[in-house]
């Protein structure tokens, strides 16, 4: 029975205290030939909405595992994923599509940008999946992509573009649907130390002024203490302990670049 | 998704690897220009079939004879109906009362007789035919030089070509390639002389022994000049074969020349009427689709029929079996085409498995997926079969030249043997979508199963 942990009462003003995830008991095992690996092992936690959460565990450790049980790309294996009161675990796959486009926004490591189209097109896919009117998509893209400081690059292709620039429209694709959660899977894992602050920085500016509940996986501590509320320690899939983050006072956190 | 927008991306992943697309397509264009190549030539040659059957000007045409004649054209009519004894005779009335039958245009003895006609003195022998005055529309008259009749009765001949050639001296038949015009020239205005037999009615009266049962008329020799009015080229009377005539002369002429007639002495044996009958009687009716059901009223009537719908339905059915033929060789290489839409498809997963993961983490759901896959396949069937049809129309241009070409260096006049209808061009492109689209249903339904978690992975 993994520990019910539930976080401090938030002191961010984006925090309005109410659930936004909730596991329980949540389990998530691949078989790999005769073995069975427990990637996620019985891991029961809440995270309020508006609250950045890090996910911090070494590599294996089952903290992206667990994003994407959350992000509803993965089906629980046993337990229940609860996301603004829907249980994941029983949509169907047509829904889950729909809350991965109306609910969730995701950041990869990687960025995943589609590189056979421009910066505009890749911010205008999830618009496209949600039947946005053509005539409003581009202002909305033009707007999402201002808002990262990417006006200049519109029509640029991924490939023409620095690796911070290409999380930085990532970061625009993820939102452009006005998602209540935002997932980020190691978001600054591939980027330069002054680079990743300026995506972190951008990641706790939408945590603020949108009252987006931000679910980060990492494993540096330091990050994750600079801009996260609270960390979740995950080891062999196991919720092993929940703590506040220590780092940067609010005030600092507050003052951000942005 | 929106159908526009499923459309546009489409388009836009079809043109990100353009030459493996286009080869793809290509191979539908050359699929479909096979398959449109091969019916249009099986159209084209059946249409010039039925071109030449129509010609003959006897498509519309029923000819009747008489159970007595012991002309029966199958088996069927041999065996069913009254007996030739007993069998109605083909005579006058019968001729009005078929002639007023519905949909029947007008029902004409058909006068022909073997005799000879002179020409600058020299004699020839030929077959001799009456035509009525409405043949004056038949088709095979259209190319002829020189005139139709003047009028119904008027002492006048039209020469087929071949009597032509044989009235100048000149080679009948073979590689000959006299135009009509070349022959008509000397010919036209000039005078025949026919000779024939008339026969004139004779009071039917007791001889010595007193047994006259039936008829009697007298046969008389005469002579009749005709004028060369015409040359035809084609041949009116083909369907008669080797009963078929090579000079014509207007029917009501041959009524009043009273010309003895095969029928006429067994008119004389016939103790049922005292009265003159027709060997046969030809019907011509307002359209080929009434031929059947007239010629089965007739035969009720208990006369025996014949018609060049009955010679066609076998020709219509040698067609139709090779139109088959040639669209299954055709679709042959349409299949071959839609195999290589499945392989650029299942190729295309696989490179863009990556983007498949993407595309479902950022919200695109299954059917988002699949319709993608499927348009993209939608849209290489609609250009493939556009550039194919294309192509297919282009094959045939040059098929119909070098056949045109063929035929000219044979003397023979130029013929339309390729033909592409409206319904061949929509059907074809149909086709050609409706294969891709089959073609796309596995590589978009394997693209739309795909795991998020396990494409994201991929590299």
């Amino acid at each position: 029975m993994g520990a019910a942990v539930n976080g401090p009462a938030s002191h961010s003003a984006a925090s309005d205290g109410s659930l936004a995830i909730r596991t329980e008991n949540l389990c998530r095992y691949y078989r790999m030939g005769e073995a069975s690996i427990r990637a996620v092992d019985d891991i029961s936690l809440s995270i309020r909405a508006g609250e950045f959460v890090a996910l911090l565990g070494q590599s294996g450790s089952g903290k992206s595992s667990l994003l994407n049980l959350i992000a509803g790309l993965d089906r629980p294996s046993s337990g229940s994923v609860i996301v603004q009161g829907n249980d994941l675990a029983r949509l169907s796959r047509q829904d889950l599509a729909k809350y991965r486009l109306r609910t969730v926004g995701m950041v990869f490591q990687s960025f995943n940008l589609i590189p056979s189209m421009t910066l505009l097109e890749n911010v205008e896919l999830p618009l496209r999946f949600a039947e946005v009117d053509r005539a409003k998509r581009e202002a909305l893209c033009c707007h999402a992509l201002d808002r990262v400081g990417l006006t200049p690059r519109l029509r640029h292709r991924p490939s023409e573009l620095s690796g911070g620039e290409q999380q930085r429209a990532a970061l625009a694709r993820a939102l452009i649907n006005h998602p209540r959660l935002l997932l980020a899977d190691e978001p600054t894992g591939n980027l330069d130390s002054h680079t990743g602050t300026e995506i972190m920085n951008f990641i706790r500016e939408f945590n603020e002024s949108l009252a987006m509940t931000v679910v980060m996986v990492t494993h540096e501590r330091a990050l994750a203490e600079r801009y996260a509320k609270r960390m979740i320690f995950l080891a062999d899939g196991k919720l092993v302990e929940s703590e506040p983050a220590l780092g940067l006072d609010a005030e600092l956190t507050r003052g951000g670049a942005l | 998704m929106k159908a526009y927008d499923v459309a546009e991306l489409a388009v836009r992943n079809l043109r990100e690897s353009v030459l493996r697309n286009s080869l793809t397509t290509l191979g539908i264009s050359v699929g479909v220009a096979s398959l449109v190549a091969m019916l249009a030539l099986g159209i084209g040659l059946q249409q010039l079939a039925d071109r030449r059957l129509e010609k003959s000007g006897l498509f519309d045409t029923v000819i009747v004879t008489s159970r007595r004649e012991f002309r029966n054209f199958s088996r069927e009519q041999e065996q069913n109906g009254p007996s030739p004894a007993e069998s109605p005779s083909l005579d006058e009335p019968a001729r009005q009362e078929i002639e007023h039958l519905p949909n029947v245009l007008e029902a004409y003895p058909d006068i022909r007789f073997v005799t000879e006609l002179r020409y600058q003195d020299k004699p020839h022998l030929t077959m001799v035919a009456a035509l009525p005055f409405s043949a004056k529309d038949n088709d095979a008259f259209e190319g002829m030089a020189g005139n139709f009749f003047s009028s119904a009765a008027a002492p006048e001949v039209i020469l087929q070509k071949s009597f032509a050639e044989q009235l100048l001296g000149r080679t009948v038949g073979g590689n000959d390639n006299t135009s009509v015009a070349e022959l008509a020239k000397p010919l036209l205005g000039r005078q025949l002389i026919m000779r024939y037999a008339e026969r004139t009615a004779a009071p039917s009266q007791s001889n010595e022994s007193g047994n006259v049962a039936g008829m009697a008329y007298s046969v008389i020799s005469r002579e009749q000049i005709l004028n060369i009015v015409g040359v035809c080229d084609l041949d009116p009377d083909s369907l008669r074969q080797q009963a078929r005539a090579r000079v014509f002369l207007p029917l009501q002429l041959a009524e009043n020349l009273h010309v003895m007639q095969p029928s006429d002495l067994r008119d004389t044996t016939n103790v049922l009427n005292g009265k003159s009958t027709y060997t046969t009687v030809e019907v011509r009716v307002k359209s080929p689709k009434f031929v059947q059901s007239i010629e089965e009223t007739i035969k009720k009537m208990g006369f025996n029929t014949f018609s060049i719908v009955d010679a066609t339905k076998n020709l219509r059915q040698f067609f139709a079996v090779l139109d088959l033929f040639l669209g299954i060789f055709g679709s042959l290489a349409l299949a071959v085409a839609s195999i290589g839409i499945v392989n650029t498809l299942v190729m295309a997963i696989l490179e863009r498995r990556r983007e498949i993961g993407v595309m479902k983490a950022i919200g695109a759901s299954d059917s988002d997926v699949k319709g993608l896959f499927f348009a993209e396949a939608g849209v290489m069937g609609v250009f493939g079969g556009a550039v194919g049809v294309t192509l297919g129309w282009t094959i045939g241009r040059v098929i119909n030249l070098g056949a045109n070409i063929y035929l000219k260096r044979q003397h023979f006049p130029p013929e339309q043997i390729w033909f592409v209808p409206w319904w061949l061009v929509i059907g074809a492109i149909a086709f050609a979508i409706i294969v891709s689209l089959l073609s796309g249903l596995y590589p978009a339904s394997r693209a739309a199963r795909l795991d998020p978690i396990q494409a994201l992975r991929y590299e």
